[in-house]
Protein backbone atom coordinates (compact mmCIF):
# COMPACT_ATOMS: atom_id res chain seq x y z
CA UNK A 1 0.00 0.00 0.00
CA UNK A 2 1.66 3.63 -0.86
CA UNK A 3 1.96 6.03 1.35
CA UNK A 4 -0.28 8.73 0.04
CA UNK A 5 -3.53 5.59 0.16
CA UNK A 6 -2.74 4.69 3.59
CA UNK A 7 -2.73 8.76 4.41
CA UNK A 8 -5.99 9.18 2.59
CA UNK A 9 -7.09 5.67 4.60
CA UNK A 10 -6.30 7.23 8.13
CA UNK A 11 -7.81 10.63 7.11
CA UNK A 12 -10.88 9.54 6.23
CA UNK A 13 -11.51 6.88 9.10
CA UNK A 14 -10.28 9.80 11.30
CA UNK A 15 -13.09 12.21 9.67
CA UNK A 16 -15.35 9.88 8.73
CA UNK A 17 -16.60 8.28 11.81
CA UNK A 18 -14.98 10.84 14.09
CA UNK A 19 -13.28 9.04 16.62
CA UNK A 20 -9.13 8.40 16.58
CA UNK A 21 -6.78 6.78 17.28
CA UNK A 22 -5.13 6.20 20.87
CA UNK A 23 -3.40 9.23 22.08
CA UNK A 24 0.58 8.54 22.36
CA UNK A 25 1.45 11.50 23.54
CA UNK A 26 0.36 14.32 25.00
CA UNK A 27 0.58 18.34 26.60
CA UNK A 28 -1.64 18.91 29.12
CA UNK A 29 -2.44 22.28 29.81
CA UNK A 30 1.37 23.27 29.38
CA UNK A 31 2.79 26.78 30.26
CA UNK A 32 6.82 27.30 29.61
CA UNK A 33 8.55 30.75 30.19
CA UNK A 34 12.08 30.86 29.61
CA UNK A 35 12.37 34.07 32.42
CA UNK A 36 10.44 36.47 31.45
CA UNK A 37 9.50 35.24 28.13
CA UNK A 38 6.45 32.63 27.68
CA UNK A 39 7.39 30.32 24.97
CA UNK A 40 4.23 28.21 25.78
CA UNK A 41 1.17 29.10 26.75
CA UNK A 42 -1.69 26.61 28.48
CA UNK A 43 -1.12 24.40 25.52
CA UNK A 44 -3.13 21.22 24.76
CA UNK A 45 -2.03 18.90 22.05
CA UNK A 46 -2.30 15.26 21.51
CA UNK A 47 -0.22 13.27 19.19
CA UNK A 48 -2.60 10.18 18.39
CA UNK A 49 -1.15 6.24 17.05
CA UNK A 50 -0.37 6.61 13.44
CA UNK A 51 -0.56 9.75 12.56
CA UNK A 52 1.94 12.68 11.00
CA UNK A 53 1.03 15.40 13.25
CA UNK A 54 2.06 18.90 11.80
CA UNK A 55 2.86 21.15 14.33
CA UNK A 56 3.03 24.47 12.07
CA UNK A 57 4.36 27.84 12.87
CA UNK A 58 6.90 31.16 12.40
CA UNK A 59 10.26 30.93 13.99
CA UNK A 60 9.66 31.13 17.85
CA UNK A 61 5.91 30.22 17.53
CA UNK A 62 6.69 27.97 20.40
CA UNK A 63 7.26 24.66 18.19
CA UNK A 64 10.76 23.47 19.41
CA UNK A 65 9.85 24.10 23.15
CA UNK A 66 6.54 21.82 22.26
CA UNK A 67 9.57 18.64 21.11
CA UNK A 68 11.58 19.89 23.82
CA UNK A 69 8.46 19.38 26.65
CA UNK A 70 8.16 15.98 25.05
CA UNK A 71 11.16 14.58 25.22
CA UNK A 72 11.90 15.46 28.55
CA UNK A 73 14.22 18.20 27.86
CA UNK A 74 12.81 20.89 29.15
CA UNK A 75 10.25 21.14 32.07
CA UNK A 76 7.49 22.66 32.04
CA UNK A 77 6.42 25.67 34.26
CA UNK A 78 2.79 24.53 33.90
CA UNK A 79 0.85 22.08 33.38
CA UNK A 80 2.11 18.19 32.06
CA UNK A 81 3.72 15.97 29.43
CA UNK A 82 2.63 12.33 29.12
CA UNK A 83 4.45 10.44 26.86
CA UNK A 84 3.21 6.66 26.42
CA UNK A 85 1.19 7.48 29.44
CA UNK A 86 4.23 8.15 31.61
CA UNK A 87 7.36 10.85 31.91
CA UNK A 88 9.32 11.54 28.65
CA UNK A 89 12.57 11.49 31.09
CA UNK A 90 12.35 7.54 32.28
CA UNK A 91 14.59 5.75 29.70
CA UNK A 92 11.54 3.14 29.44
CA UNK A 93 9.77 5.69 27.37
CA UNK A 94 12.86 7.03 25.89
CA UNK A 95 13.60 3.39 24.57
CA UNK A 96 10.15 3.52 21.83
CA UNK A 97 11.08 7.41 20.63
CA UNK A 98 13.44 8.27 18.23
CA UNK A 99 14.23 12.38 17.76
CA UNK A 100 15.66 14.82 15.27
CA UNK A 101 16.72 18.01 16.45
CA UNK A 102 18.05 20.97 15.14
CA UNK A 103 21.81 21.00 15.96
CA UNK A 104 25.03 23.32 14.76
CA UNK A 105 27.44 20.75 15.07
CA UNK A 106 27.51 16.97 15.20
CA UNK A 107 31.27 15.32 15.99
CA UNK A 108 32.50 15.26 12.16
CA UNK A 109 35.17 12.80 12.85
CA UNK A 110 32.97 9.68 13.69
CA UNK A 111 31.62 7.66 10.01
CA UNK A 112 28.08 8.06 9.24
CA UNK A 113 28.13 3.68 10.21
CA UNK A 114 29.89 4.60 13.33
CA UNK A 115 27.23 7.46 14.53
CA UNK A 116 24.54 4.87 13.54
CA UNK A 117 26.32 1.48 15.42
CA UNK A 118 26.73 4.21 18.65
CA UNK A 119 23.03 5.28 19.08
CA UNK A 120 21.75 1.75 17.90
CA UNK A 121 23.42 0.17 20.92
CA UNK A 122 21.20 2.47 23.03
CA UNK A 123 18.19 0.59 21.88
CA UNK A 124 17.27 -2.63 23.04
CA UNK A 125 15.80 -3.75 20.22
CA UNK A 126 17.46 -1.75 17.02
CA UNK A 127 16.72 -1.92 13.72
CA UNK A 128 19.69 -3.74 11.97
CA UNK A 129 22.12 -1.43 10.24
CA UNK A 130 21.54 -2.33 7.07
CA UNK A 131 17.93 -1.54 7.44
CA UNK A 132 18.55 1.82 8.82
CA UNK A 133 20.85 2.97 6.05
CA UNK A 134 18.45 1.62 3.23
CA UNK A 135 15.31 3.37 4.93
CA UNK A 136 17.58 6.74 5.63
CA UNK A 137 19.46 6.22 2.01
CA UNK A 138 22.56 6.33 3.55
CA UNK A 139 24.18 3.00 1.94
CA UNK A 140 26.21 4.82 -0.57
CA UNK A 141 28.17 6.84 1.84
CA UNK A 142 27.80 4.81 4.99
CA UNK A 143 31.99 4.89 5.16
CA UNK A 144 32.50 8.84 5.28
CA UNK A 145 33.40 10.88 7.68
CA UNK A 146 30.18 12.90 9.28
CA UNK A 147 32.29 16.33 8.59
CA UNK A 148 32.99 15.25 5.01
CA UNK A 149 28.55 15.19 3.83
CA UNK A 150 26.58 18.30 2.33
CA UNK A 151 23.62 19.62 4.25
CA UNK A 152 20.90 16.84 2.88
CA UNK A 153 23.20 13.94 3.77
CA UNK A 154 23.77 15.04 7.20
CA UNK A 155 19.84 15.70 7.97
CA UNK A 156 20.00 12.24 6.55
CA UNK A 157 22.22 10.87 9.11
CA UNK A 158 20.62 12.76 11.60
CA UNK A 159 16.87 11.38 10.61
CA UNK A 160 19.08 7.65 10.68
CA UNK A 161 19.78 8.12 14.40
CA UNK A 162 16.05 8.79 15.19
CA UNK A 163 15.05 6.30 13.58
CA UNK A 164 17.68 3.29 14.11
CA UNK A 165 16.13 1.96 17.35
CA UNK A 166 13.18 1.01 15.81
CA UNK A 167 10.99 3.35 18.16
CA UNK A 168 6.91 3.77 17.84
CA UNK A 169 6.61 7.90 18.30
CA UNK A 170 9.12 9.83 16.16
CA UNK A 171 9.71 13.72 17.05
CA UNK A 172 11.32 15.52 13.57
CA UNK A 173 12.16 19.40 14.65
CA UNK A 174 12.31 21.12 11.36
CA UNK A 175 13.76 17.90 9.65
CA UNK A 176 14.31 19.55 6.26
CA UNK A 177 14.99 23.64 6.89
CA UNK A 178 18.14 24.82 4.58
CA UNK A 179 17.56 21.61 2.75
CA UNK A 180 17.28 22.13 -1.44
CA UNK A 181 14.44 21.07 -2.99
CA UNK A 182 15.62 17.71 -3.99
CA UNK A 183 16.92 16.97 -1.00
CA UNK A 184 13.58 17.87 0.96
CA UNK A 185 11.79 15.71 -1.51
CA UNK A 186 13.70 12.82 -0.79
CA UNK A 187 13.64 13.00 3.18
CA UNK A 188 9.51 13.47 2.55
CA UNK A 189 9.95 10.40 1.26
CA UNK A 190 11.12 8.87 4.00
CA UNK A 191 9.20 10.24 5.97
CA UNK A 192 5.97 8.80 4.44
CA UNK A 193 8.06 5.47 4.68
CA UNK A 194 7.93 5.53 8.07
CA UNK A 195 3.98 6.77 8.09
CA UNK A 196 3.71 3.55 5.91
CA UNK A 197 5.42 1.57 8.73
CA UNK A 198 2.43 2.13 11.14
CA UNK A 199 4.88 5.11 13.00
CA UNK A 200 3.87 8.11 14.50
CA UNK A 201 5.24 11.44 14.17
CA UNK A 202 5.06 15.18 15.38
CA UNK A 203 6.72 17.17 12.34
CA UNK A 204 7.59 20.61 13.14
CA UNK A 205 7.85 23.24 10.13
CA UNK A 206 6.94 26.66 9.27
CA UNK A 207 6.57 25.46 5.59
CA UNK A 208 2.98 24.95 5.07
CA UNK A 209 3.54 23.35 1.67
CA UNK A 210 5.57 20.61 3.74
CA UNK A 211 2.39 20.31 6.67
CA UNK A 212 0.43 19.59 3.44
CA UNK A 213 2.68 17.03 1.66
CA UNK A 214 3.44 15.30 4.85
CA UNK A 215 1.01 15.62 7.56
CA UNK A 216 -2.41 13.65 8.46
CA UNK A 217 -3.48 16.37 11.09
CA UNK A 218 -1.95 19.84 11.40
CA UNK A 219 -1.65 22.22 14.44
CA UNK A 220 -0.94 26.45 13.37
CA UNK A 221 1.10 27.42 16.84
CA UNK A 222 1.50 31.09 16.69
CA UNK A 223 3.26 32.83 19.74
CA UNK A 224 3.13 30.10 22.07
CA UNK A 225 -0.72 29.56 21.62
CA UNK A 226 -2.23 27.15 19.14
CA UNK A 227 -3.83 29.13 16.30
CA UNK A 228 -5.72 26.53 14.21
CA UNK A 229 -6.08 22.70 14.21
CA UNK A 230 -7.59 20.55 11.41
CA UNK A 231 -6.36 18.41 8.07
CA UNK A 232 -4.06 20.17 5.42
CA UNK A 233 -6.85 21.40 3.20
CA UNK A 234 -8.97 22.94 6.38
CA UNK A 235 -5.82 24.48 7.44
CA UNK A 236 -5.41 25.66 3.70
CA UNK A 237 -8.82 26.56 3.05
CA UNK A 238 -8.24 28.80 6.13
CA UNK A 239 -5.33 30.55 5.66
CA UNK A 240 -5.05 33.35 3.02
CA UNK A 241 -5.93 31.88 -0.37
CA UNK A 242 -4.17 32.35 -3.58
CA UNK A 243 -2.04 35.28 -4.80
CA UNK A 244 -3.09 35.99 -8.89
CA UNK A 245 -0.69 38.86 -10.39
CA UNK A 246 -1.29 39.94 -13.96
CA UNK A 247 -1.32 42.98 -16.06
CA UNK A 248 -4.71 43.61 -17.75
CA UNK A 249 -6.71 46.91 -18.41
CA UNK A 250 -9.29 46.03 -15.99
CA UNK A 251 -9.46 48.88 -13.37
CA UNK A 252 -8.68 47.81 -9.88
CA UNK A 253 -12.28 48.52 -8.33
CA UNK A 254 -13.51 46.45 -11.20
CA UNK A 255 -11.17 43.53 -10.29
CA UNK A 256 -12.32 44.37 -6.78
CA UNK A 257 -16.12 43.94 -7.34
CA UNK A 258 -15.40 40.39 -8.66
CA UNK A 259 -16.49 37.73 -6.19
CA UNK A 260 -13.47 35.57 -4.18
CA UNK A 261 -11.68 38.73 -4.28
CA UNK A 262 -10.24 39.97 -1.18
CA UNK A 263 -7.86 42.40 -2.03
CA UNK A 264 -5.94 44.24 -5.42
CA UNK A 265 -2.47 46.04 -5.49
CA UNK A 266 -1.70 47.78 -8.15
CA UNK A 267 2.23 46.56 -8.54
CA UNK A 268 3.64 48.51 -11.02
CA UNK A 269 2.20 47.47 -14.76
CA UNK A 270 0.52 44.98 -12.30
CA UNK A 271 -2.05 43.97 -10.47
CA UNK A 272 -1.68 42.20 -7.40
CA UNK A 273 -4.84 39.95 -6.51
CA UNK A 274 -5.80 38.03 -3.49
CA UNK A 275 -8.19 35.97 -3.60
CA UNK A 276 -9.68 33.19 -1.61
CA UNK A 277 -9.13 30.85 -4.75
CA UNK A 278 -7.78 31.40 -7.86
CA UNK A 279 -9.74 29.67 -10.54
CA UNK A 280 -13.14 31.50 -10.34
CA UNK A 281 -11.11 34.76 -10.50
CA UNK A 282 -9.04 34.08 -13.03
CA UNK A 283 -12.18 33.23 -15.19
CA UNK A 284 -13.88 36.18 -14.76
CA UNK A 285 -10.87 38.20 -15.21
CA UNK A 286 -9.84 36.28 -18.70
CA UNK A 287 -13.42 36.48 -19.90
CA UNK A 288 -13.62 40.38 -19.94
CA UNK A 289 -10.26 41.35 -20.78
CA UNK A 290 -8.53 39.58 -23.74
CA UNK A 291 -5.65 41.32 -23.37
CA UNK A 292 -4.55 40.10 -20.42
CA UNK A 293 -0.45 39.14 -19.83
CA UNK A 294 1.51 37.69 -17.57
CA UNK A 295 -0.66 35.56 -15.11
CA UNK A 296 1.39 34.26 -12.29
CA UNK A 297 -0.73 32.12 -9.41
CA UNK A 298 0.84 31.55 -6.15
CA UNK A 299 -0.51 30.02 -2.85
CA UNK A 300 -0.75 33.09 -0.52
CA UNK A 301 2.72 32.78 1.69
CA UNK A 302 2.97 31.21 5.06
CA UNK A 303 3.16 34.75 6.77
CA UNK A 304 -0.38 35.45 5.37
CA UNK A 305 -1.64 32.33 6.34
CA UNK A 306 -0.59 32.92 10.01
CA UNK A 307 -1.92 36.43 10.07
CA UNK A 308 -5.27 35.20 8.35
CA UNK A 309 -5.40 32.29 11.21
CA UNK A 310 -4.32 34.03 14.28
CA UNK A 311 -6.76 37.13 13.34
CA UNK A 312 -9.56 34.55 13.45
CA UNK A 313 -8.83 34.30 17.10
CA UNK A 314 -8.18 37.55 17.77
CA UNK A 315 -4.61 37.50 19.88
CA UNK A 316 -3.75 40.03 21.94
CA UNK A 317 -0.48 38.83 22.81
CA UNK A 318 2.93 40.54 23.77
CA UNK A 319 5.61 41.27 21.30
CA UNK A 320 8.41 39.13 23.42
CA UNK A 321 6.99 35.87 23.13
CA UNK A 322 8.79 32.72 22.09
CA UNK A 323 12.06 31.95 21.81
CA UNK A 324 13.31 28.73 19.81
CA UNK B 1 22.13 13.73 34.64
CA UNK B 2 18.54 14.15 33.82
CA UNK B 3 17.50 11.03 35.15
CA UNK B 4 19.12 8.10 37.60
CA UNK B 5 16.24 5.66 36.75
CA UNK B 6 18.78 4.38 33.77
CA UNK B 7 20.97 3.59 37.01
CA UNK B 8 18.02 1.99 38.84
CA UNK B 9 16.60 -0.03 36.65
CA UNK B 10 19.90 -1.59 35.82
CA UNK B 11 19.91 -2.89 39.02
CA UNK B 12 16.29 -4.37 38.36
CA UNK B 13 17.10 -6.50 35.22
CA UNK B 14 20.24 -7.78 34.25
CA UNK B 15 19.47 -7.68 30.79
CA UNK B 16 19.15 -4.25 31.28
CA UNK B 17 22.72 -4.01 32.58
CA UNK B 18 24.08 -6.21 30.17
CA UNK B 19 22.58 -3.42 28.03
CA UNK B 20 24.19 -0.52 29.53
CA UNK B 21 27.46 -2.20 29.88
CA UNK B 22 27.94 -2.35 26.01
CA UNK B 23 26.90 0.80 25.72
CA UNK B 24 29.18 2.48 28.29
CA UNK B 25 32.17 0.59 26.21
CA UNK B 26 30.51 1.51 23.14
CA UNK B 27 30.41 4.99 23.82
CA UNK B 28 34.24 5.26 25.19
CA UNK B 29 35.33 3.48 22.00
CA UNK B 30 33.97 6.80 19.70
CA UNK B 31 34.77 9.05 22.19
CA UNK B 32 38.20 8.23 21.79
CA UNK B 33 38.14 7.54 18.35
CA UNK B 34 36.51 10.87 17.82
CA UNK B 35 39.36 12.62 19.40
CA UNK B 36 41.99 10.73 18.07
CA UNK B 37 41.08 11.76 14.79
CA UNK B 38 40.68 15.35 15.39
CA UNK B 39 44.40 16.76 14.77
CA UNK B 40 44.14 19.48 16.40
CA UNK B 41 43.09 17.73 19.82
CA UNK B 42 45.61 14.46 19.71
CA UNK B 43 48.54 16.38 18.22
CA UNK B 44 48.66 19.54 20.76
CA UNK B 45 47.50 16.96 23.53
CA UNK B 46 50.21 14.18 22.84
CA UNK B 47 52.86 16.25 20.92
CA UNK B 48 53.51 19.26 23.26
CA UNK B 49 54.49 17.45 26.30
CA UNK B 50 56.22 14.97 24.66
CA UNK B 51 58.21 17.62 22.36
CA UNK B 52 58.82 19.59 25.99
CA UNK B 53 60.60 16.22 27.59
CA UNK B 54 62.49 15.85 23.94
CA UNK B 55 63.96 19.64 24.88
CA UNK B 56 63.72 20.16 28.14
CA UNK B 57 64.21 16.49 29.57
CA UNK B 58 66.67 15.08 26.58
CA UNK B 59 68.13 17.33 24.64
CA UNK B 60 69.31 20.38 27.38
CA UNK B 61 69.86 18.82 30.55
CA UNK B 62 70.82 15.41 30.27
CA UNK B 63 73.44 15.11 33.06
CA UNK B 64 71.47 17.34 35.75
CA UNK B 65 69.96 15.85 38.57
CA UNK B 66 67.47 17.33 41.27
CA UNK B 67 67.17 15.91 44.65
CA UNK B 68 67.64 12.04 44.27
CA UNK B 69 66.63 11.65 40.64
CA UNK B 70 68.19 13.21 37.34
CA UNK B 71 66.01 15.70 35.48
CA UNK B 72 65.08 13.28 32.54
CA UNK B 73 63.25 11.10 34.82
CA UNK B 74 61.78 13.77 36.85
CA UNK B 75 60.54 15.16 33.95
CA UNK B 76 58.69 12.43 33.14
CA UNK B 77 56.26 12.34 36.07
CA UNK B 78 55.89 16.63 35.45
CA UNK B 79 55.38 16.33 31.91
CA UNK B 80 53.17 13.36 32.33
CA UNK B 81 51.35 15.32 34.28
CA UNK B 82 50.83 18.14 32.09
CA UNK B 83 49.95 15.74 29.83
CA UNK B 84 47.40 14.17 31.94
CA UNK B 85 45.71 17.17 32.50
CA UNK B 86 45.63 19.06 28.71
CA UNK B 87 44.25 15.52 27.92
CA UNK B 88 41.40 15.71 30.51
CA UNK B 89 40.82 19.37 30.27
CA UNK B 90 40.61 19.67 26.52
CA UNK B 91 37.73 16.77 25.85
CA UNK B 92 35.92 17.48 29.11
CA UNK B 93 35.85 21.87 28.71
CA UNK B 94 36.26 21.86 25.20
CA UNK B 95 34.42 19.10 24.22
CA UNK B 96 31.48 19.55 26.37
CA UNK B 97 31.14 23.45 25.74
CA UNK B 98 31.05 22.89 22.19
CA UNK B 99 28.29 19.57 22.50
CA UNK B 100 26.45 21.43 24.84
CA UNK B 101 26.44 24.76 23.37
CA UNK B 102 26.02 23.79 19.30
CA UNK B 103 23.37 20.90 20.32
CA UNK B 104 24.69 17.92 20.16
CA UNK B 105 24.36 17.11 23.96
CA UNK B 106 20.86 17.49 23.60
CA UNK B 107 20.53 14.77 20.75
CA UNK B 108 22.03 12.57 23.11
CA UNK B 109 20.20 13.89 26.40
CA UNK B 110 16.78 12.97 24.13
CA UNK B 111 17.53 9.44 23.12
CA UNK B 112 17.78 6.36 25.83
CA UNK B 113 21.78 6.78 26.63
CA UNK B 114 22.54 5.98 30.24
CA UNK B 115 23.52 9.51 31.34
CA UNK B 116 26.18 8.67 32.70
CA UNK B 117 27.59 6.76 29.88
CA UNK B 118 28.59 10.26 27.99
CA UNK B 119 30.94 11.50 31.33
CA UNK B 120 32.27 8.15 31.62
CA UNK B 121 33.71 8.20 27.56
CA UNK B 122 34.98 11.33 28.64
CA UNK B 123 36.87 10.29 31.46
CA UNK B 124 37.63 7.03 29.40
CA UNK B 125 38.75 8.82 26.79
CA UNK B 126 41.53 11.21 28.57
CA UNK B 127 42.90 8.34 30.47
CA UNK B 128 44.07 6.53 26.90
CA UNK B 129 45.19 9.71 25.55
CA UNK B 130 46.85 9.86 29.13
CA UNK B 131 48.16 7.18 28.89
CA UNK B 132 49.84 6.89 25.51
CA UNK B 133 51.36 10.61 26.12
CA UNK B 134 52.84 8.72 29.86
CA UNK B 135 54.08 5.39 27.91
CA UNK B 136 55.82 7.75 25.41
CA UNK B 137 57.70 9.99 27.81
CA UNK B 138 58.74 6.70 29.71
CA UNK B 139 60.09 4.70 25.91
CA UNK B 140 61.83 8.09 25.11
CA UNK B 141 63.08 8.24 28.84
CA UNK B 142 64.61 4.75 28.84
CA UNK B 143 65.85 4.87 25.50
CA UNK B 144 67.56 8.43 25.01
CA UNK B 145 67.64 9.87 28.32
CA UNK B 146 69.10 7.46 30.52
CA UNK B 147 65.96 6.97 32.66
CA UNK B 148 66.29 3.58 34.95
CA UNK B 149 63.48 2.66 36.15
CA UNK B 150 61.85 -0.58 37.75
CA UNK B 151 58.97 -1.93 36.07
CA UNK B 152 56.78 -1.64 39.02
CA UNK B 153 57.82 1.99 39.55
CA UNK B 154 56.46 2.66 35.83
CA UNK B 155 53.30 0.85 36.53
CA UNK B 156 53.04 2.89 39.59
CA UNK B 157 53.53 6.39 38.24
CA UNK B 158 51.21 5.35 35.25
CA UNK B 159 48.59 4.27 37.51
CA UNK B 160 48.72 7.21 39.50
CA UNK B 161 48.40 9.55 36.49
CA UNK B 162 45.75 7.37 34.95
CA UNK B 163 44.23 8.27 38.31
CA UNK B 164 45.05 11.84 37.59
CA UNK B 165 42.56 12.34 34.69
CA UNK B 166 39.53 12.26 37.29
CA UNK B 167 40.23 15.56 38.99
CA UNK B 168 41.26 17.23 36.05
CA UNK B 169 38.04 15.83 33.93
CA UNK B 170 35.59 17.43 36.75
CA UNK B 171 37.34 20.62 36.54
CA UNK B 172 37.00 20.52 32.64
CA UNK B 173 32.95 19.42 33.48
CA UNK B 174 32.75 23.03 35.38
CA UNK B 175 34.48 24.99 32.58
CA UNK B 176 32.82 22.94 29.96
CA UNK B 177 29.30 24.46 31.73
CA UNK B 178 30.20 27.52 31.73
CA UNK B 179 32.21 28.45 29.33
CA UNK B 180 30.94 29.07 25.59
CA UNK B 181 31.70 26.88 22.54
CA UNK B 182 33.98 29.55 21.18
CA UNK B 183 35.48 30.94 24.43
CA UNK B 184 36.11 27.36 26.14
CA UNK B 185 39.30 26.76 24.18
CA UNK B 186 40.96 29.92 25.28
CA UNK B 187 39.63 29.79 28.16
CA UNK B 188 41.08 26.15 28.86
CA UNK B 189 44.42 27.21 27.62
CA UNK B 190 44.49 30.52 29.81
CA UNK B 191 44.00 27.97 33.07
CA UNK B 192 46.05 25.31 31.90
CA UNK B 193 49.37 26.60 30.83
CA UNK B 194 50.13 29.22 33.81
CA UNK B 195 48.92 26.49 36.63
CA UNK B 196 50.89 24.08 34.29
CA UNK B 197 54.07 26.50 35.40
CA UNK B 198 53.04 28.01 38.29
CA UNK B 199 53.07 24.22 39.20
CA UNK B 200 56.08 23.33 38.62
CA UNK B 201 55.37 21.08 35.70
CA UNK B 202 57.70 22.97 32.76
CA UNK B 203 60.74 23.86 35.39
CA UNK B 204 61.15 22.54 38.66
CA UNK B 205 59.96 23.89 41.76
CA UNK B 206 62.94 24.43 43.22
CA UNK B 207 64.38 26.98 40.59
CA UNK B 208 61.08 28.94 40.58
CA UNK B 209 60.69 32.24 42.97
CA UNK B 210 59.97 31.45 46.74
CA UNK B 211 56.49 33.03 46.41
CA UNK B 212 55.50 30.62 43.36
CA UNK B 213 56.79 27.72 45.10
CA UNK B 214 54.26 28.66 48.31
CA UNK B 215 51.44 29.83 45.73
CA UNK B 216 51.90 26.13 43.84
CA UNK B 217 50.62 24.33 47.12
CA UNK B 218 46.86 25.64 46.13
CA UNK B 219 46.84 24.27 42.80
CA UNK B 220 45.90 20.76 41.53
CA UNK B 221 48.78 19.93 39.06
CA UNK B 222 51.49 20.11 41.87
CA UNK B 223 49.86 17.64 44.06
CA UNK B 224 49.33 15.33 40.79
CA UNK B 225 52.82 16.10 40.09
CA UNK B 226 54.28 15.35 43.85
CA UNK B 227 52.54 11.76 43.85
CA UNK B 228 53.75 11.22 40.50
CA UNK B 229 57.53 12.56 41.23
CA UNK B 230 57.06 9.82 44.66
CA UNK B 231 56.72 7.14 42.41
CA UNK B 232 60.00 7.13 40.30
CA UNK B 233 62.23 7.81 44.01
CA UNK B 234 61.98 11.68 43.64
CA UNK B 235 62.12 13.74 46.66
CA UNK B 236 58.34 14.80 47.16
CA UNK B 237 57.10 17.56 49.03
CA UNK B 238 54.22 16.90 51.53
CA UNK B 239 52.02 13.70 52.84
CA UNK B 240 50.85 11.77 49.50
CA UNK B 241 47.64 11.66 51.89
CA UNK B 242 47.49 15.43 51.71
CA UNK B 243 48.09 14.83 48.05
CA UNK B 244 45.30 12.61 47.68
CA UNK B 245 42.63 14.59 49.76
CA UNK B 246 43.50 17.88 48.37
CA UNK B 247 42.86 16.46 44.68
CA UNK B 248 39.71 14.24 45.99
CA UNK B 249 38.23 17.87 47.29
CA UNK B 250 39.04 19.35 44.51
CA UNK B 251 36.83 16.82 42.09
CA UNK B 252 34.44 17.23 44.73
CA UNK B 253 34.61 21.19 43.88
CA UNK B 254 34.38 21.35 40.16
CA UNK B 255 32.09 18.45 39.96
CA UNK B 256 29.41 20.85 42.59
CA UNK B 257 30.09 23.79 39.71
CA UNK B 258 29.10 21.87 37.05
CA UNK B 259 26.16 20.42 38.41
CA UNK B 260 25.19 24.05 39.23
CA UNK B 261 25.89 24.74 35.20
CA UNK B 262 23.63 21.98 34.21
CA UNK B 263 21.20 22.91 36.26
CA UNK B 264 21.53 26.52 35.02
CA UNK B 265 21.45 24.93 31.24
CA UNK B 266 17.62 23.10 32.14
CA UNK B 267 16.07 26.44 32.14
CA UNK B 268 17.67 27.43 28.91
CA UNK B 269 17.70 27.26 25.31
CA UNK B 270 19.96 24.10 25.23
CA UNK B 271 21.61 21.88 27.95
Amino acid sequence: MSASVLRSLQESEQKGNGNMSPVVASLNRISKNYGEVQALRNVNLAIHAGELLALLGPNGAGKTTAVKLLLGLAKPTAGNVSVFGGNPVEAEFRMRTGAMLQVAKVPETLRVREHIDLFSSYYLNPLPMSETLAIAGLESIKDRKFGELSGGQRQRVLFALAICGNPDLLFLDEPTVGLDVEARRLLWEQIRKLLARGKTVLLTTHYLQEADALATRVIVINRGVIAAEGTPSEIKARSAGKQIRCVTSLSIDAVRRMPGVVEVLQDREALQIKATEAEPVLRQILASDQAISGIEVTSAGLEEAFLALTEDHNLTQPETLGSN
Amino acid sequence: MATTSAALTSVVSPRRFNHDLAVYVKEAKYEFLKYLRIPVYSFSTVLFPVMFYVLFGLLMNRQGTIGQVSVSTYLIASYGTFGVMGASLFANGVGVASERGLGWMQVKRASPMPPFAYFFAKLVASMIFGSIIVLLLLILGIAFGGVHIALLSALKLLAVLIMGAIPFCAMGLAIGYFAGPNSAPALVNIIYLPISFASGLWIPLAFLPKFLQKFATVLPPYHLAQLALQTVGGFGHGLNSTHWEFLAGFTLLCLGIARLGFHRDEGKTYG
